[in-house]
């Protein structure tokens, strides 16, 4: 079958490897119809993140057809149309039956990785670092899913995939990031980041009963497309964002700041040097000053909730202002199985139709491509769907 | 001693120093935990020393990449500022081995070696230099220099000697703790994991020995011969197969198990492990702690002094993660039914 292989940073090559199989009893084996580039699928690209080894398989939003299922996979049947959570859950465990589903304590096979690195290990994610498990990602034409049982749900007739593809990942995402900011009716809410999880932030914020939400970026099809979503926008390159956000909120601050940019830092010269050995130390070269303005920009006693992917440690972070303050930090991996069928009631009933974040269609075969393309934001990439079978 | 925090998974290994033929006769139920003192150095845990000497190689390493000139300046040269760029990267090099490894030893040997080639630079450059060098910061350097080659030293002989009693005694790690004359192989490893099951099916899956195999990485079989006792076949890479017969010392279903090996075999051990009540999270139903204590010894017989018994012969990776590892295999067992695989088709990158 073809693949998507991570070949090294910034090497990708779609190569021929063979199919998965069904390991244990609780496996299923999925035809992918779509799959996504996700914007954290751009720090493994990258090289950002530690434990990648040469020959993985990336992809961790996607969907499809199962083809096969093991004998303890009773809730799906050979047939089934499907979109698959992008962490793995056994459902068993403390952390899964608390529904904290991206902590699971058994999907990772390689938990003392993390627990160097973290203290204790999150649950195993779908093509993304030996560090979180290993797993073949979903960039291929066929991947094994592991818990059938308990991440997978069925996509209703009608509905089409890029309608249903963005339950994986980025609508839960957004959505979790939203619901953490705690909003109460009519409050004012900033979203640092208009990339896919922020566009889904927006909307999601709107949903809980925002009334006002500030995008926050540089990029002009990205702010065009917040606008869209209902929300004011500030340009972080025009704007001073901390006095306009000020100013916006009567000088309080917005009551609910989500950052949705993570450890995104491009930096050239001797700081990319620099870079680079916190790179290789694990430590990511997080660039938290999103995180950092966020805090900052907080209202008293609001809630700043983090959904971009941080790696390590990061520098200076205004730690007074959050405790003198009383803000509310809140963050994690999206528990997307608990989101999902929710958030596919929205879909159905016709509250969100999440297809409108996709701008580009391609085959697998134009990965490597399109990968390079929505790094660098060229031709006004936001959002990449891969075809493995066109 | 070093301990492990893991996702409900606490584990630690001690090594032990007392010969291996009167430790048989200590093993059993009830087992003290292990000595502390083993592993550190100036009251710090040994591994955290190690740790701070890979930060201390990472900051020093970026300064001389960042700000060449300053730190040719600093230790007393007026040029050199391309050699002291290399030296960075060598020590940001050390810094990465030893702070990225699981285990932190060779990173910190390399570091000895470093703190070598630094000293014999400083000394050329005190003899070649001549007006172009500033001889008491050049002597300064070599100081501060010395100063932390015996710190590296100290540092690599007690992470190399706790290796060895942890059973990795390969290669260096041997040799240092051979010279000290200690008795080598002996083990004493534990280790914790929450299982959200209830107690009684805990006890049960454990008490039925044949199942062991199911978690237990190096366990080939366990056959049950009668109530108290069964034999034990561990496949041992670098010594073949080792079996031995154990027999239960004592059971209090639903609390304690415990075991040993019988006379004679080719690896005394003795362990116990405890049950107990676990987490409920408002459930209703508590989940069960389980805590391992095992301890090896070298065998006394003519296979210890032919072979030269080591745990790690038997065991090959460190000991305390193979118990560790095996707990979360029982815990997935129990959870889920399995265990994990992350079984995966890759890529080859060819061409």
């Amino acid at each position: 079958m073809k693949a998507v292989c991570w070949c090294g940073t910034g090497r990708l090559r779609v190569e021929e490897v063979p199919e998965p199989r069904i390991v244990n009893a609780r496996d299923a084996i999925i035809k992918v119809t779509s799959t996504a580039i996700c914007g954290s699928d751009l720090h493994l690209y990258d090289g950002f993140i530690p434990t990648m080894q040469r020959g993985d398989i990336l992809g961790h939003e996607f969907m499809g057809e199962v083809v096969e299922v093991g004998p303890g996979v009773t809730s799906l049947s050979v047939g089934d149309r499907v979109v698959v959570p992008f962490p793995i859950a056994c459902g068993n465990c403390l952390s899964c039956q608390d529904g904290l589903f991206s902590l699971c304590e058994n999907s990772n096979p390689n938990a003392w990785m993390a627990e160097k690195l973290w203290g204790y290990s999150p649950a195993g994610i779908f093509g993304y670092s030996h560090l979180l498990g290993g797993y073949a990602g979903g960039q291929a034409q066929y991947v094994r899913v592991p818990f059938a049982d308990v991440g997978p749900i069925k996509v209703p007739e009608g509905m089409t995939d890029e309608q249903a593809l963005f339950l994986s990942d980025i609508f839960p995402t957004g959505y979790m990031a939203a619901e953490n900011c705690e909003i109460r009716q009519g409050d004012t809410v900033a979203v640092w980041g208009c990339g896919p999880v922020g566009q889904f932030a927006i909307r999601s914020a709107f949903m809980l009963g925002a009334g006002r939400v500030i995008g926050i970026d540089r990029v002009p099809e990205r702010l065009r497309m917040a606008e869209a979503g209902g929300a004011e926008t500030l340009n972080f390159e025009e704007a001073d964002v901390l006095e306009a956000l000020k100013e916006m909120t009567g000088g309080r601050g917005p009551d609910g700041c989500i950052e949705a940019v993570g450890m995104e830092a491009h930096v050239h010269g001797v700081a990319g040097v620099y870079d680079r050995v916190k790179q290789s130390m694990m430590l990511e070269t997080d660039r938290p000053q999103a995180l950092r303005q966020a805090v900052q920009a907080c209202c008293n006693g609001g809630h700043v909730s983090v959904a971009g992917v941080f790696g390590g440690v990061i520098d200076k972070f205004p730690f007074g202002s959050a405790m003198n303050r009383s803000l509310t930090i809140k963050t994690g991996q999206t528990h997307v199985q608990r989101y999902m069928r929710p958030l596919l009631e929205r879909i159905t009933s016709g509250q969100i139709d999440p297809s409108f974040v996709v701008t580009h269609r391609m085959s697998l075969d134009e990965a490597p491509g399109a990968y390079r393309m929505f790094r660098d934001k060229q031709d006004e990439c936001i959002k990449v769907v891969l075809k493995p079978w066109e | 001693m070093v301990t492990q925090q893991q996702h409900g998974v606490v584990s630690e290994v001690t090594g032990l120093e007392e010969g291996g033929a009167e430790l048989g006769s200590r093993m059993g139920v009830g087992v003290a935990p292990g000595e502390r003192g083993e592993g550190r150095l100036a009251g710090m845990d040994v591994e955290q020393v190690a740790r701070g000497l890979g930060w201390l190689s990472i900051g020093l390493g970026a300064m001389q990449v960042l700000a060449p000139r300053a730190m040719a300046r600093l230790i007393g040269l007026s040029d050199g500022s391309g050699l002291v760029q290399l030296m960075g990267l060598r020590e940001i090099g050390h810094g990465v081995a030893i702070l990225a490894a699981r285990d932190p030893a060779p990173g910190v040997m390399s570091r000895v070696g470093g703190d070598g080639l630094d000293l014999s630079l400083l000394g050329a450059a005190m003899v070649a230099g001549g007006d172009e060098v500033d001889h008491g910061r050049l002597a300064g350097a070599a100081a501060a220099v010395l100063g932390v080659t015996a710190l590296d030293v100290a540092c690599a002989q007690q992470l190399m000697s706790h290796r060895e009693s942890a059973g990795e005694g390969r290669g260096a790690g041997a040799m240092l703790t051979g010279r000290k004359g200690k008795k080598s192989g002996a083990l004493h490893v534990r280790s914790s994991v929450t299982i959200n099951r209830p107690i009684g099916e805990v006890y049960d899956f454990w008490r039925n020995l044949e199942n062991l195999p199911r978690f237990m990485a190096h366990l080939e079989s366990v056959t049950v011969l009668d109530e108290r006792r069964s034999h034990w076949v561990v496949g041992a890479p670098a010594v073949g197969r080792l079996e031995w017969e154990a027999e239960i010392t004592e059971e209090r279903p639903g609390e304690l198990l415990s075991w040993r090996s019988v006379a004679g075999s080719d690896v005394d051990n003795a362990g116990v492990v405890r049950f107990r009540p676990g987490p409920d999270r408002g459930r209703g139903e508590r989940a069960t702690v389980v805590d391992v204590d095992i301890r090896y010894s070298p065998p006394g017989g003519a296979l210890g002094r032919t072979v030269g018994w080591t745990a790690a012969k038997v065991f090959g990776e460190a000991p305390e993660q193979q118990v560790a590892d095996d707990l979360r295999r029982l815990k997935q067992v129990l959870e889920t039914g399995e265990v994990v695989s992350a079984e995966s088709p890759r890529g080859r990158c060819i061409g």
